[in-house]
């Protein structure tokens, strides 16, 4: 175990790469917040780090009993005009999703 | 005492009131009282009641439908076609999913009528319903007070008698939290048990949907119908469903029982555990015999759990990019194409789901992977190892909870890590992948419902469902109504 609590910290720099990373668009505020909150969080989770884990291997998910693979068949789906319709800037007629110009 | 899922099905079967009767009343008490506690963030009154007279009209189609008119509610992060689902986000504010979750599609089989949609923390990700876009839950037994969370709609909408089962979700405690806050029973079935397709992911490896309800039997019926294999969700498990309700034969005689104590010597609240040393008693005054355990590395679950839950949320939500359904921020179209999907996620997500995407992408980044992802899936190893070292002993294992009943609204508000401590003794149920359930165990002086948490070997909720309802039987807490709501 350690024997002091590791202090974390974050600047604003790296707390807007991690929002980059993420896609987010951050007020001053948040970064200023999710600066301090973040090392917070990370200062609390340093127990964890100290635990020995040598030669234990990762958990990703508790596996359940599952049927063997399914068939690949062709099965229905949704219709496209309605999964269409919950976008907020469908092309309903052309079966399409409208982004800004991403090309020239 | 209110009409449980039993009694209600019963009086539609024996022609002693009409689905439409049932489902009014329901609809009725919502108006009158929904106002005060914001417990749903949809009510579909109009399609509830076509769907009580389609019952009606064809009730000796459906003698043995075991949900027959039973009045239910859903929480607004399952799909309900053509009704709103938001996960009280903006982010999906006006989103009407275009199929039903297959939970949804089983109770409705099953011959239950939908009322509404309950409010949740954001996209599920709280302990008190406060992250809610909405606006929090009030709690039914002292409306200044939190319900729990994140199914604290659910939770509240139970202990108002509005339905007298409500669907929730449980990625940390979701389910079993509100539920001990609200005096309701609170079910987290096993992962895989229950399929989560059309469930709003929150963290993959952990979500679990499950039944709240006021009595255990309720839970159990509830749970036989939504359990079982679904082609739909890879995760879900073919383990045969039994018939969880028959199986509470009150008979617990041999059962051992499991207690933590290490864990329980910190930060619990008095009253707490007052009631749960009392509830002990009761359990082994019915034959439960009583077995000291140690779970070595549970004091690890909520570092580990955050870790985890975070990077799989910030992969989960990548999905919402103002593209393909939901909110997209107003004038961005001439804007660059990343500017847009920054600009709707940083608009569209609230404080707290921010703050997660941005620990769980910490926590998965290149140079800090290995320190924090993986390490933090090498400790659930231990705490998996744990439990299965326990489960070689006890056939269940208890704990309170929450370690205090539920707070103020707003006191926690601006600590996140100690609103995050709220789900120390539930979170690692869903690290294990265990079954889990929470029932009414008592109250503090100031009258507010504490609640007993029993956790299960995994596909085991006939011995977790069988002891929480023999526990019932002689600690009847739920037969208690809240003040004003009866």
């Amino acid at each position: 175990m350690l024997a002091f609590r590791m202090p974390v910290q974050f600047s604003a720099a790296q707390v807007q790469a991690i929002a980059a990373l993420a896609q987010l668009e951050l007020s001053p505020n948040e970064i200023e917040l999710f600066a301090r909150q973040l090392g917070e969080f990370l200062e609390y989770a340093n127990d964890v780090l100290a635990i020995d884990t040598t030669g234990v291997e990762p958990t990703a998910y508790v596996m359940t009993r599952q049927d063997s693979d399914r068939r690949d068949e062709v099965r229905p789906s949704l219709d496209q005009r309605e999964v269409l319709a919950g976008a907020p800037d469908p092309a309903l007629d052309a079966g399409f999703f409208k982004v800004p110009r991403v090309i020239g | 005492m209110t009409p449980t899922i039993r009694q209600l099905r019963e009086q539609v079967r024996s022609g002693a009131r009409s689905v439409t009767e049932i489902v009014k009343d329901a609809l009725d008490r919502i108006g009158a009282l929904d106002s005060a506690l914001h417990a749903f963030n949809t009510v579909v009154p109009e399609q509830a009641l076509a769907r009580a007279a389609a019952l009606d009209a064809n009730r000796s189609v459906w003698p043995q439908a075991p949900l027959l008119g039973v009045p239910i509610a859903i929480k607004d992060n399952l799909c309900t076609r053509g009704v709103t689902t938001t996960a009280s986000s903006r982010m999906l504010e006006t989103y009407v999913p275009p199929y039903d979750a297959t939970v949804v599609a089983r109770l409705e089989s099953a011959g239950a009528v939908i009322v509404g949609k309950t409010n949740c923390d954001e996209f599920a990700m709280g302990s008190s319903n406060e992250t809610s876009a909405f606006g929090p839950v009030r709690n039914p037994w002292a409306v200044d007070r939190i319900p729990g969370g994140t199914s604290g709609g659910s939770a509240a909408a139970v202990a108002a008698r509005f339905t007298p089962m409500a669907i929730g979700s449980d990625t940390g405690g979701s389910i079993r939290q509100p539920a001990a806050m609200c005096g309701v029973v609170g079910l987290k079935p096993t992962y895989g048990r229950v399929s989560r397709y059309g469930l709003i992911a929150h963290a993959s490896s952990l979500d679990q949907v499950g039944p709240l309800a006021r009595t255990v039997d309720d839970a159990a019926i509830a749970l036989s119908v939504i359990a079982g294999a679904d082609s739909a969700d890879a995760t879900s498990s073919s383990e045969g469903v039994p018939d969880y309700a028959a199986g509470l034969t009150g008979d617990i005689r041999g059962i051992r029982i499991g207690v933590p104590s290490s864990i329980l010597e910190r930060g619990v609240d008095g009253d707490v555990l007052r009631a749960f040393r009392s509830a002990l008693d009761t359990l082994v005054t019915r034959g439960a015999t009583l077995v000291d355990i140690e779970l070595p590395h549970a004091k690890h679950a909520i570092g580990i759990y955050y870790l985890i839950s975070t990077a799989e949320a910030s992969s989960n939500l990548a999905r919402y990019d103002g593209v393909r359904y939901g909110f997209r921020a107003p004038g961005t179209m001439d804007e660059e194409l990343r500017a847009m999907y920054a600009r709707t996620r940083g608009n569209g997500f609230g404080l707290e789901v921010k703050r997660r995407i941005m620990l769980g992408t910490y926590a998965l980044s290149a140079g800090y992977y290995d320190a924090y992802y993986l390490k933090a899936q090498q400790v659930r190893t231990l705490i998996v190892r744990d439990y299965d070292q326990a489960f070689g002993r006890v056939e269940l294992v208890a704990m309170p909870t929450s370690p205090t009943a539920a707070f103020k609204i707003g006191e926690r508000v601006a600590d996140p890590l100690q609103m995050y401590l709220a789900d120390v003794f539930t979170v690692s149920a869903n690290l294990a992948g265990l079954p889990a359930i929470s029932v009414p165990c008592g109250f503090t002086v100031d009258r507010l419902p504490i609640g007993l948490q029993l956790t299960g070997r995994r596909f085991d909720e006939m011995t977790l469902l069988r002891a929480a309802e023999a526990y019932e039987r002689d600690a009847p807490w739920h037969r208690e109504e809240p003040l004003g709501m009866g």
